[in-house]
């Protein structure tokens, strides 16, 4: 079988705090350089923190080392500051390796960002021309495809007008339509996919996945589990620059989401959530308790009324760990929180139905009025079901048949 | 992990071109095949570059004319009138003019260069193409402006009856001199202006002392030989005298001094090139 991508050994060191004398640079580079070459020697898996290391510089990947099958989808998987975009980059050429090496066949296109080299006073046709160009498209493939990209951006009838008069939402559009119809060998899209409503994500999506289904090699990277578990077969998961996991997509996408934040039982809120609203959720503690099929969560809600607002009510939505709502708590329909302003704390008791074992997340919301919204946090906290809700069940459960076990019985009738 | 084969060339196909992506050290080579083969992605930045040139301005293109025209104009009162600079025996409007219009495109290359590759920072940290496209669009697009300010040299030659002879073929490898050295500096300067940011605040300072290094204002025949030779390696110095004989007819046999600021010009532009390329592959992480 031959491989669209293999890459060994890739490490990529940043320096923070760049220092400016180029012969110090260079000698560091050199002293690293042997050094990275000397650990590696001595264990395939070079750690973290090696010793000796400068404290000014931090390596975003290390020792990252795959292949990617000509004609198959890779999903890449990792919290924030991960190394993925760091790959990304690398594999598109866009900054080098620190140390290791790829190989990439075939003609490598890279969608790194919606609207990669649009002009703002330039029309929507000028755009998709210049933004072509810059992608890798030839002139004669984007005369082709115009009409198709215009299309399906849905913007004919402004295709003439300075993208700087488009709603964000057209632009996306006609920025991700340009993208979309690249054809490279190697295609190496990085989440790219949470763009426009919630229709033209749809579209998006089944584009992507047609490019998937025809032969091109695919480097996806998304915060979208469930996107990476349709697009890619394969996947790849990174930590703090490291490929801590791999296999199919679907398992990984399954131990991931189980590691993400699934045992957190506390939260506090962080400084980067708004922080103006009159009704402010301001703490959460969760307690999973029972045994099956009669597990019980207790919620202590803590909530800060820092302006006169209508009595509110609050309700709890249980999702899986993919993002996906399985169920809601809405315990009380009028409003009793916040009648005086202050700290208000509140407890909640949800009796779980029999989930599988899995990793559920908590969005908690507050407001008066079904349509009245104070304020609304999402994933909080999360809890993990360990126990199968059918005794003596041993072989595992699968998301695939849904996360509800609901109580049923069963017996032979009378012949 | 299995590895390829030794010899990954002879797998290569002429579709499914194979990219080593490592670690590159010291000096690299140019690479202008690649250049060539993104011929196209050039073309489009140079257009973008003309089409939102002067978008959103009032008076749009004429800035061309303007800024050359009135620039002549000052220099016309103080230089020619009140201090009696001499014109090589032409009058000093069109001396002067000749001068400000290859030296106006060699500005405008030169600055909107150097202020490119932080520009397109975007594209930089997001696509890959051969980065010598970057400084190289907007001195080509400086031709434009170039070609509109030429027609009003033109209509002030035919006001003061000059009319070129077979000289003014010359023009050509004159314009590619201009360009060159353009380019030269402005590869420089951009990928300086990456790491230093300073060059944004020198580069008005740099252009204004260079344009009273050459003979615009005044005639490099001020000077005796082999001064005026030599005073040639600054490039532009060949390109003003070199305008000025090949429309204006002045005899002040600029043929050495093309040749030397030729050869500093492709001096230039080679240190420049190379200066570039070395630099290049920290672009995107310093930008």
């Amino acid at each position: 079988m031959s491989h669209a991508i293999v890459a060994e050994g890739i490490g990529k060191k940043y320096r923070i705090g760049a220092s400016l004398d180029p012969r110090r640079t260079l000698r560091e580079a050199i002293v690293d350089f042997v050094g990275s070459v000397a650990r590696r020697l001595r264990s395939p898996i070079a750690s973290s923190t090696g010793a000796g290391e400068a404290p000014t510089t931090f390596w975003a990947l290390r020792d990252v080392s795959f292949q990617v099958p000509k004609g198959e989808a890779l999903g890449i998987i990792g919290h924030n500051g991960a190394g993925k975009s760091t790959l990304l980059k690398i594999l598109s050429r866009i900054t080098e390796p620190t140390v290791g090496e790829a190989r990439v066949r075939g003609r490598v296109g890279s969608l790194l960002e919606v609207g990669t080299g649009f002009h703002s006073e330039l029309t929507g046709r000028e755009n998709v021309f210049l933004s072509g160009a810059v992608l890798g498209m030839k002139r004669a493939e984007i005369l082709r495809k115009f009409e198709e990209i215009v299309e399906f951006a849905e913007v004919s009838a402004f295709i003439d007008t300075p993208v700087k008069h488009y709603s964000s939402g057209m632009y996306l559009r006609l920025a991700f339509s340009v993208a979309a119809h690249l054809e490279p060998d190697v295609l190496i899209i990085d989440e790219v996919l949470a763009v426009g409503d919630e229709n033209f994500q749809h579209k998006c999506l089944g584009r992507m996945k047609t490019v998937t289904q025809t032969g091109r090699t695919v480097i996806f990277v998304s915060h979208n589990l469930s996107a990476v578990r349709t697009l890619c077969r394969q996947a790849l998961v990174l930590d703090r620059g490291q490929v801590a996991d791999r296999g199919t997509a679907v398992e990984c996408v399954q131990r991931y989401a189980s590691l993400a934040g699934g045992s957190v039982t506390e939260w506090q809120r962080p400084d980067h959530l708004p922080s103006t609203g009159a009704l402010l959720l301001t703490s959460v503690e969760s307690e999973l308790g029972g045994h099956q099929p009669h597990l019980r969560l207790d919620l202590t809600l803590q909530f800060l009324s820092r302006a006169p607002h209508p009595p509110a009510f609050v309700a709890v939505d249980i999702l899986d760990a993919l993002g996906t709502p399985l169920m809601q708590a809405l315990p009380r329909l009028d409003g009793f929180i916040g009648e005086r302003q202050g700290i208000e704390r509140v407890r909640m008791e949800i009796d779980l139905p029999p989930l599988i074992p899995d990793t559920y997340f908590l969005n908690v919301w507050a407001g008066s009025h079904n349509t009245q919204t104070l304020d609304q946090v999402e994933r909080v906290v999360g809890f993990q079901v360990t126990e199968s809700p059918t005794p003596g069940r041993a072989f595992p459960h699968t998301p695939d048949h849904g996360h509800v076990v609901p109580p049923s019985r069963v017996r032979l009738l009378d012949r | 992990m299995s590895s390829l084969p030794a010899g990954p060339r002879c797998e290569e196909s002429l579709d499914e071109p194979l990219t080593f992506i490592r670690p590159s050290r010291g000096w690299r080579t140019l690479d202008l095949r690649e250049l060539w083969a993104y011929r196209e992605l050039v073309y489009f930045l140079v257009w973008r570059d003309i089409k939102v040139r002067y978008k959103q301005t009032a008076l749009g293109a004429s800035w061309a004319i303007i800024q050359p025209f009135f620039t002549m104009v000052v220099f016309s009162l103080f230089f020619g009138r009140l201090a009696g600079v001499p014109s090589d025996g032409l009058p000093y409007p069109v001396f002067s003019f000749a001068a400000l219009v290859p030296w106006t495109l060699f500005a405008t290359g030169l600055t909107m260069s150097a202020a490119s590759l932080v520009g397109n920072q975007d594209l930089l940290k997001k696509v890959y193409f051969p980065r010598l496209a970057i400084p190289l669009a907007p001195v080509l697009a400086a031709v434009v402006d170039f070609a509109i300010a030429f027609t009003v040299l033109l209509g002030m030659m035919w006001f003061y009856g000059i009319v070129p002879g077979l000289e003014a073929l010359a023009l050509v490898p004159l314009l590619t001199l201009t360009l060159v050295t353009s380019l030269a500096v402005g590869l420089w300067l951009s990928a300086l202006n990456v790491r230093y940011r300073d060059v944004r605040y020198a580069l008005p300072f740099l252009v204004q002392l260079w344009l009273f290094l050459t003979p615009i204002a005044y005639p490099s025949s001020l000077l005796d030989e082999p001064w005026r030779t030599l005073y040639a390696i600054n490039p532009m110095v060949g390109v003003v005298e070199g305008f000025r004989w090949a429309l204006l007819g002045t005899d002040t046999a600029p043929g050495p001094m093309i040749l030397v600021s030729s050869l500093a010009a492709l001096a230039l532009l080679a240190g420049g090139a190379f200066y570039f390329r070395r630099l290049e592959r920290t672009f995107a992480d310093l930008v």
